[in-house]
């Protein structure tokens, strides 16, 4: 037994030269230097929360309160947690390359080009999986239940768990960061590339386990809020009284259920050739990358209206609630999101049109994609007709709202240009396209993600989100948005190709610096949010709303207090009708004391998740290093986990009916004391959260 | 309450209503767990199709690597053993004791066992032939989509072990017939699933 033969049976390939701090010293460059100080800044950051979770004895809270609970609104916050430290991350990956590009022209620039690669691969892996993914789930998991009259979702600790498998993932991905490389494959990782032949390295393993943990996380997402939509609706709650939101987070599940799993295929296929010496996609001896690209953008494809359809609701309650008026075109909104949910699996091949298939088949792919145009512009007038006459507010929410709609008009243009074959050849893989699906995704997604926060911040924590830095954020999020991607798509039709590392036509200068200027702008709005943030808990005396309405809205989230109890309604809602808390505070029977109370059960903490999250969070790491021990062990662990929670058989706690009634008299006992406030004094210190109706 | 509250096969009480909805939510999600989980094996299928028509190389084609009568004893045990579990069904449903509902349950481990051991001999029989997954993509997804429907066997045998455990020590509590419940379904999936590898891969693969 040697030396050798001791170290890899412990650690596998970890040596030394792994950790980016000792590989920055032995192979010294700007590239390197940048490498370490992220894998710095990672670091110091996690020491930083440790530090302070000791100084603030937080550490019992944070496991009592938050990491062991199963409350769906507690989960949900923490997707959101997840997400913004990951969008800070690959935000600032984001101006890394803006700033390598704009400076690379006829020079290598200071990024190596394998660190140029590995940062878009990063950012756009992170941007999909770690940052909108957990945050649709995030909001979906907060409001859905709420907003269905449900107590919580339909399996709590399966929430908790898949929380814990995208915990993992993203934890994976910034291991990267100090252990090792991440893939440099792009977040599509591609074969052949991304095979042992092209990428022999940790990277690719990386990028295919992150992935893997998210993907399976978020196709048991999906199963758990259909389920919940179908079967914990309250009394009276038919499909077709549900918020719009609801049905585009069910149109979303049912997308996960479907999507993730060909993705799930595709990745474990690709380690399959890694590990095992394989032949799926490689170049010889019968493997062939076209089996992935079908199976990465049949997953792919869906994926796009995943992250868009939950945004879309949002929009809707954001227009609606902002306009003071119900939504117009409810069942063409429905039917619309119906649609987009269905045509969505009819469209992937146009990821790759250029990649050999007949004239016929693009034609079809590209009529295809062409169609989803048509219930994507009824809802853009269905928004737009929900403004007409309305009286609107123009706060934080709803300049995004309206933003959104000129954006995305752009971006679906430039879409259905792509979707025509003959063009998509001569556009494809430039920086048009980089653009285009940037015009999508930014307006489509984030914009759509940070009006639901505005508004439903309020909800959570019970008190408001301070507007004016709220609309410094957006503007800066707005014009940084202008300016960052509008070039890039002159520079596409220029012929500058996406992920290259070094330029050689000077004319694309000023296009760069602009793009450059753009992207930073972008970066000071996402400060600008923190500062919102900072702001409005040093003044949440000032901002309070514990009433817990204070847009006037118009579904039963806004019917209850803020935050709400961990048992959401006192007496499960009888359903009347659409917008039914508009009704009750018209009919004057919101706020109104129930004939009796009962006994709730709630499922109680456990330990069960946080333990997956490690686990799996290990087996991840030891599979990339190939640490075969602790592959075993924590998939043992894992599991163990799992069995040994089955034999808990007592699982449940109940809250008496006397302390549901102990809290919601309290509460309705503010109510009667607070004044209530009209719509438009809503950013003002007198919003309580209780609405005045307008005359 | 209407009659759609009781959940068919299910054995909680005739009046207990409750139990019976609390029932359906689980039983539904494990349906769309199963729907899936299907889709799993549609792409494992799609990409042994493709495989197997352009993806031969210059290794062994199906013909040479298909074993048809070993396969159709692998059938014959699965469909049995689907035929034990539905008795084992039956009998928790009729039963208020589980003495007959374990030995359904053992006699479907046993052939479970049985399947999972012929298939690995299978296995072990191409590699000793030097037929190995490595060779060519039509081998690699020939391995892939046999071994995921292996492992899930293996999956579904350590549940019902789990399962047996808890009837043992907790009785046959409603979250134990639940279970059981949920592991009849998938189990009987698994034979479909089989159905489907044994029509794709052994019957078409033999006229190839």
């Amino acid at each position: 037994m040697t030396m050798d033969w001791w170290q890899f049976a412990l650690l596998g390939k970890l040596d030394w030269d792994s950790i980016v701090f000792v590989h920055a010293l032995t192979h010294p460059s700007a590239s390197e230097f940048v490498a370490a100080a992220a894998g710095c800044a990672a670091v110091l950051g996690t020491l930083a929360v440790m530090i302070l979770l000791t100084v603030k004895d937080w550490w019992r809270p944070l496991w009592q309160d938050w990491l062991t609970s199963l409350d769906h609104k507690k989960i949900g916050i923490m997707y959101v947690v997840l997400a913004c430290v990951m969008l800070a991350r690959a935000l600032i990956e984001a101006v890394l390359m803006r700033l390598h590009q704009s400076i690379a022209v006829n020079a290598p620039g200071y990024l190596s080009p394998e660190h140029f690669s590995e940062l878009f691969s990063t950012h756009g892996t992170i941007m999909i999986f770690f940052v909108a993914m957990p945050l649709l789930t995030g909001i979906i998991n907060y409001v859905m239940p709420l907003q269905i009259g449900a107590r919580d979702v339909s399996f709590a600790l399966l929430n908790a768990v898949t929380l814990a498998l995208t915990s993992a993932g993203a934890a994976l991905s910034m291991v990267s960061l100090v252990v090792g490389k991440f893939s440099t494959g792009g977040w599509t990782g591609y074969p052949p590339f991304t095979e042992l032949g092209f990428s022999p390295a940790e990277g690719v393993d990386y990028w295919i386990w992150a992935v893997s943990l998210s993907s399976l996380g978020s196709t048991l997402t999906g199963l758990n809020f259909a389920v919940t939509l179908y079967k914990r609706r309250a009394p009276g709650m038919h499909l077709f009284r549900m918020p719009l939101f609801c049905w585009t987070a069910l149109c979303t599940s049912t997308l996960m259920i479907f999507a993730m799993a060909p993705l799930t295929v595709a990745t474990t296929l690709l380690a399959l050739d890694r590990y095992a010496g394989f032949h799926f996609f490689t170049g010889g001896a019968g493997g062939n990358l076209m089996n992935y690209a079908n199976l990465f953008w049949l997953f792919g494809h869906p994926e796009v209206y995943i992250l868009i359809l939950p945004a879309f609701g949002i929009y809707s309650e954001v227009f609606s609630t902002y306009s003071g008026k119900t939504l117009y075109g409810y069942t063409s909104l429905v039917i619309a999101t119906m649609a987009i949910a269905v045509l969505s699996f009819t469209v992937w091949l146009h990821h790759f049109f250029t990649m050999g298939q007949s004239a016929d088949m693009n034609a079809f792919f590209g009529i295809a994609t062409m169609t989803i145009g048509i219930p994507t512009g009824v809802k853009v007038y269905d928004w737009l007709f929900t403004m007409v006459r309305g009286r609107i507010r123009f706060t934080t929410p709803l300049l995004f709202g309206v933003a959104f709609l000129v954006t995305f008009l752009i971006g679906g243009l430039t879409g259905i240009l792509l979707a025509n074959p003959p063009v998509d050849f001569s556009m494809h893989n430039s920086l048009f396209l980089v653009a285009h699906f940037h015009n999508m995704l930014i307006p489509g997604v984030l914009f759509g993600m940070f009006a639901g926060i505005q508004m439903w911040f309020p909800k959570a924590f019970g008190f408001r989100l301070d507007d004016g830095w709220g609309r410094r954020g957006f503007w800066c999020w707005a014009i940084g948005f202008y300016m960052a991607f509008m070039p890039l798509y002159a520079l596409g039709l220029m012929g500058a190709m996406r992920r290259t590392a070094e330029w050689f036509r000077p004319e694309y200068i000023p296009f760069l610096a602009v793009a450059l200027a753009g992207a930073v702008i972008i970066l000071i709005g996402c400060a600008l949010f923190c500062v919102q943030l900072a702001v409005s808990i040093r003044h949440r005396q000032t901002l309070r709303s514990p009433i817990g309405d204070p847009w006037d809205g118009r579904s039963l989230e806004w019917s209850v207090s803020s935050p709400p109890p961990d048992w959401n309604f006192a007496t499960l809602p009888d359903v009347r009708g659409r917008d039914d808390f508009t009704a009750q505070k018209r009919a004057g029977t919101a706020y109104a004391e129930p004939a009796q109370y009962q006994d709730i059960v709630m499922p109680k903490n456990t330990a069960a998740a946080p333990l997956i999250c490690i686990a799996a969070m290990l087996w991840g790491f030891a599979m990339v290093w190939h640490i075969w021990w602790l592959v075993g062990a924590s998939l043992v662990i894992g599991w163990a986990v799992v069995i040994i929670r089955s034999f808990d058989e007592c699982t449940e706690k109940t809250v008496s009916a006397a302390e549901v009634a102990r809290v919601h008299r309290a509460w309705l006992a503010e109510v009667a004391r607070t004044i209530a406030t009209d719509r438009l004094d809503e950013t003002t210190p007198a919003n309580l959260g209780l609405a005045r109706l307008p005359k | 309450m209407t009659a759609t509250s009781h959940h068919p096969g299910l054995n909680l009480g005739a009046s207990d209503t409750a139990a019976h909805e609390a029932a359906q939510e689980v039983m539904f999600g494990f349906w769309i767990f199963l729907m899936s989980d299907l889709i799993i094996f549609a792409c494992l299928f799609a990409t042994y199709t493709d495989l197997s028509l352009h993806g031969i190389a210059t290794a062994p084609g199906p013909r040479a690597v298909i074993d048809l009568r070993s396969a159709l004893i692998e059938t014959g045990l699965l469909l049995v053993s689907s035929y034990t579990f539905g008795q084992a069904s039956l009998a928790l449903k009729y039963n208020s004791r589980p003495g007959q509902m374990v030995v359904w349950l053992i006699v479907t481990l046993a052939l479970g066992l049985g399947f999972v051991g012929m298939e690995m001999r299978d296995f072990a029989t191409l590699v000793g032939k030097g037929i190995t997954p490595q060779q060519s993509g039509f081998l690699s997804g020939y391995f892939t989509l046999l071994a995921t429907h292996g492992l899930h066997v293996i999956a579904a045998m350590v549940w019902l072990v789990v399962c047996l455990t808890q009837v043992a020590i907790l009785g046959l509590t409603k979250a134990v017939k639940l279970r059981l419940m949920r592991l009849a379904l998938f189990w009987h999936m698994l034979d479909i699933v089989w159905i489907g590898i044994f029509t794709f891969v052994f019957l078409i693969g033999a006229g190839l």
